[in-house]
């Protein structure tokens, strides 16, 4: 397919490619069996300059945006979803600082992760507190030139390795919703420590760990954005972001795809490849289709918050959703199509399915997503547009 | 620091073929690449610019094609690159090729430091780097695994011997030649490869050299390719089967057929 990409957009795609295949692949299986961080690999993604991807040239990046995010994303997680996460999460630990941050903030965090020096990483969810982000408890107190944050946050990816951290707090509890802040929190800042390490199904090369913030103070300097403004701050990131995990989930999709294709040409029943077998020529061109559409409608949902749009929280909730129900269906039905070995950890397919799982859960599940997406239908409606 | 890096254009030879008729690489279907040895040492250049500070400048020799591993090497952080290119420097041996690196190394000013790859995939000599040091008056370290350190102008490394290494030090300038467990080369960066595809690279041909066309090329080579050819297979191997003690009873009877033994 045709997707008009820029020259520059060719080469980022071409070059994450080849670091996946070339630096990914033939350490992915080692990486999710020990459950291991992939350092090197950030390593590697840093001096190939791919965090400077979503960053502004004026802090040392390339100045690109949604779409070349997105595009990295999906190249990265083709060969191995914990990966890109780890990648991807660095951009939304940013993006509050990009969209929101002061000129002193930006010229202070953002050239170090362009570089790679520093990873990054974004806190809302708590144990309490899912897809009710409202109900979080972790508070911050203002005291004389800082903020003393009390409270856990939980399911952070990057928790533990990243550097910088941006975190939703109640700075006015008693204003509810009203009365949150996104505060940039730095790794061995005094009070701040890391719990529990999750044990996971899927995406297990990634680091999910627990926050805990006893009695940690943090510059006011750091509050991004407005004092109050934290829940509007982290919507409206989310609808940034989605697209980035709906190209995580493409990846997935497609991996998985041309992993069917190969073992359908080279597998042999009844004297022939299993591929010359209608069924399995008809779930793989449904598989197919399912990736391209994906494809396209991400594409397209990242060029419209690259236009600089006002709001697109309906169109980015549309891409997650989509992309991760092909997700889940396609690495599903690779496993179908390896039959017996596809269910081993020897084959790729399993790992791809267990990682696209939670491409359904995180950044928003998809039924919080449906219900946003209704939403905006009832009040454009109403509004008679 | 000022460090230059020799690398060479050769084709993928992981799965080369000589044709039996003409006795010529069949080079159709085959794609050229950057000498593997020679990536491991313009990555260690890079590394030691990164680590030292300075500059590193990628040349090489060949036909204008060859200009492809040169933008390929600022895509991997050399900061310029230089071609020598001249139909009369065709057909050139090792001497001759490295007479004529050497000239325009002389040229381009002074270098505190070259690195080549030990030899290259196609020639298998291994014989430029050393030719080279010698035309340049430089020292000379073969095999080299490890740059331990330079200081006070002193260049120490660990070089590979097949039973061992050695710790070996020398004053710079100085030519090394580097072995594939010196590093792993990166791949390009994305500001490397916006730089490499605009970058203008030189070529230096007989005249910028200033050198006469008989020292140069097949002419000025000490050596000719007579001949290439697949050597013939003149017998089978055989592979002996059952357990360990049962298959060295069968060689032991073997060779004493066979009067080896």
């Amino acid at each position: 397919m045709e997707y008009f990409l820029t020259e520059q957009q060719k080469m980022i795609k071409d070059l994450a490619r080849r670091l996946a295949e070339e630096r990914v692949l033939p350490v992915r299986a080692e990486l999710d069996e020990k459950e291991e961080f992939p350092r090197d690999i950030m390593k590697d993604l840093a001096d190939a300059d791919m965090f400077r991807v979503f960053i502004p040239e004026v802090y040392d990046g390339l100045g690109g945006g949604c779409l070349e995010l997105c595009l990295v994303t999906e190249e990265l997680s083709r060969v191995c979803g914990s990966v890109a996460i780890s990648y991807a999460s660095s951009a939304l630990g940013t993006m509050s600082l990009i969209e929101y941050g002061t000129e002193e903030q930006k010229q202070r965090f953002l050239p170090d992760v362009a570089s790679g020096k520093k990873l990054a990483a974004f806190a809302l969810t708590e144990a309490q507190a899912g897809s009710d982000a409202t109900a979080i408890k972790t508070t911050a107190r203002r005291e004389n030139d800082g903020y003393v944050l009390n409270g856990a946050k939980q399911f952070i990816t990057n928790g533990g390795e990243a550097e910088l951290y941006t975190v939703i707090v109640l700075t006015s509890p008693e204003r509810g919703g009203r009365g949150a802040s996104a505060l940039m929190v730095e790794k061995d800042t005094p009070g701040f420590t890391f719990g529990k390490k999750e044990r996971k199904m899927g995406l297990r090369a990634s680091a999910t760990r627990e926050l805990v913030f006893r009695n940690c103070t943090v510059p006011a300097a750091n509050i991004i954005g407005k004092e109050g403004a934290g829940f509007i701050v982290a919507m409206r990131l989310f609808d940034r972001s989605r697209p980035g995990v709906a190209a995580q989930a493409v990846g997935l999709a497609q991996g998985a795809l041309e992993a069917a294709v190969d073992y359908a040409r080279q597998r042999i029943q009844f004297d022939h490849p299993i591929i010359s077998l209608q069924a399995v020529q008809q779930m793989l061109a449904e598989m197919a289709i399912e990736v391209e559409a994906a494809r396209a409608l991400v594409y397209a949902v990242a060029r419209t918050v690259d236009s600089g749009a006002k709001k697109f929280t309906e169109e980015s909730a549309m891409a997650k959703v989509f992309a991760s129900e092909t997700a889940m269906k396609v690495t599903t039905n690779a496993v179908q199509i390896f039959g017996g070995v596809g269910y081993t950890r020897d084959y790729p397919v399993e790992k791809m399915m267990r990682d696209a799982k939670i491409t359904q859960i995180y950044e928003g599940a998809n039924e919080a997503l449906k219900t946003a997406i209704a939403f905006e239908l009832r009040k454009r409606k109403a509004r008679r547009e | 620091m000022k460090i230059l890096v020799c690398l060479k254009q050769v084709p993928d030879t992981t799965d080369v073929k000589i044709d039996p008729q003409t006795n010529t690489l069949i080079r159709q279907g085959i794609k050229n690449i950057t000498n593997p040895f020679d990536a491991y040492a313009l990555e260690e250049g890079v590394r030691l610019k990164e680590r030292y500070g300075g500059q590193v400048t990628a040349i090489s020799m060949g036909p204008p094609q060859a200009e492809t591993v040169l933008r390929d090497a600022i895509a991997a952080g050399a900061d310029d690159a230089v071609l020598i290119s001249d139909g009369a420097f065709a057909g050139a041996d090792t001497l001759a090729t490295a007479f004529t690196i050497s000239c325009a190394v002389k040229m381009l000013g002074a270098y505190d430091l070259v690195i080549c790859g030990r030899q290259t995939i196609d020639g298998d000599t291994g014989q430029v780097g050393p030719e080279l040091a010698v035309m340049l008056g430089m020292s000379f370290i073969a095999y080299v695994s490890r740059i331990e350190e330079i200081e006070d102008n002193v260049l120490r490394v660990r070089r590979l011997l097949e039973d061992g290494y050695e710790i070996m030090e020398t004053t710079l300038p100085a030519v090394i030649t580097v072995v594939k467990e010196i590093n792993v080369p990166r791949l390009p960066s994305l500001r490397g490869l916006t730089r490499a595809k605009s970058a203008v690279i030189p070529v230096m041909g007989a005249g910028e050299l200033g050198v006469d066309k008989s020292v140069v090329g097949l002419a000025g080579s000490a050596t000719w390719v007579t001949k290439i050819f697949s050597p013939k297979r003149s017998a089978n191997g055989e592979i002996l089967e059952g357990s360990i003690p049962e298959q060295l009873t069968n060689l032991i009877n073997k060779l004493r057929e066979a009067s080896v033994i």
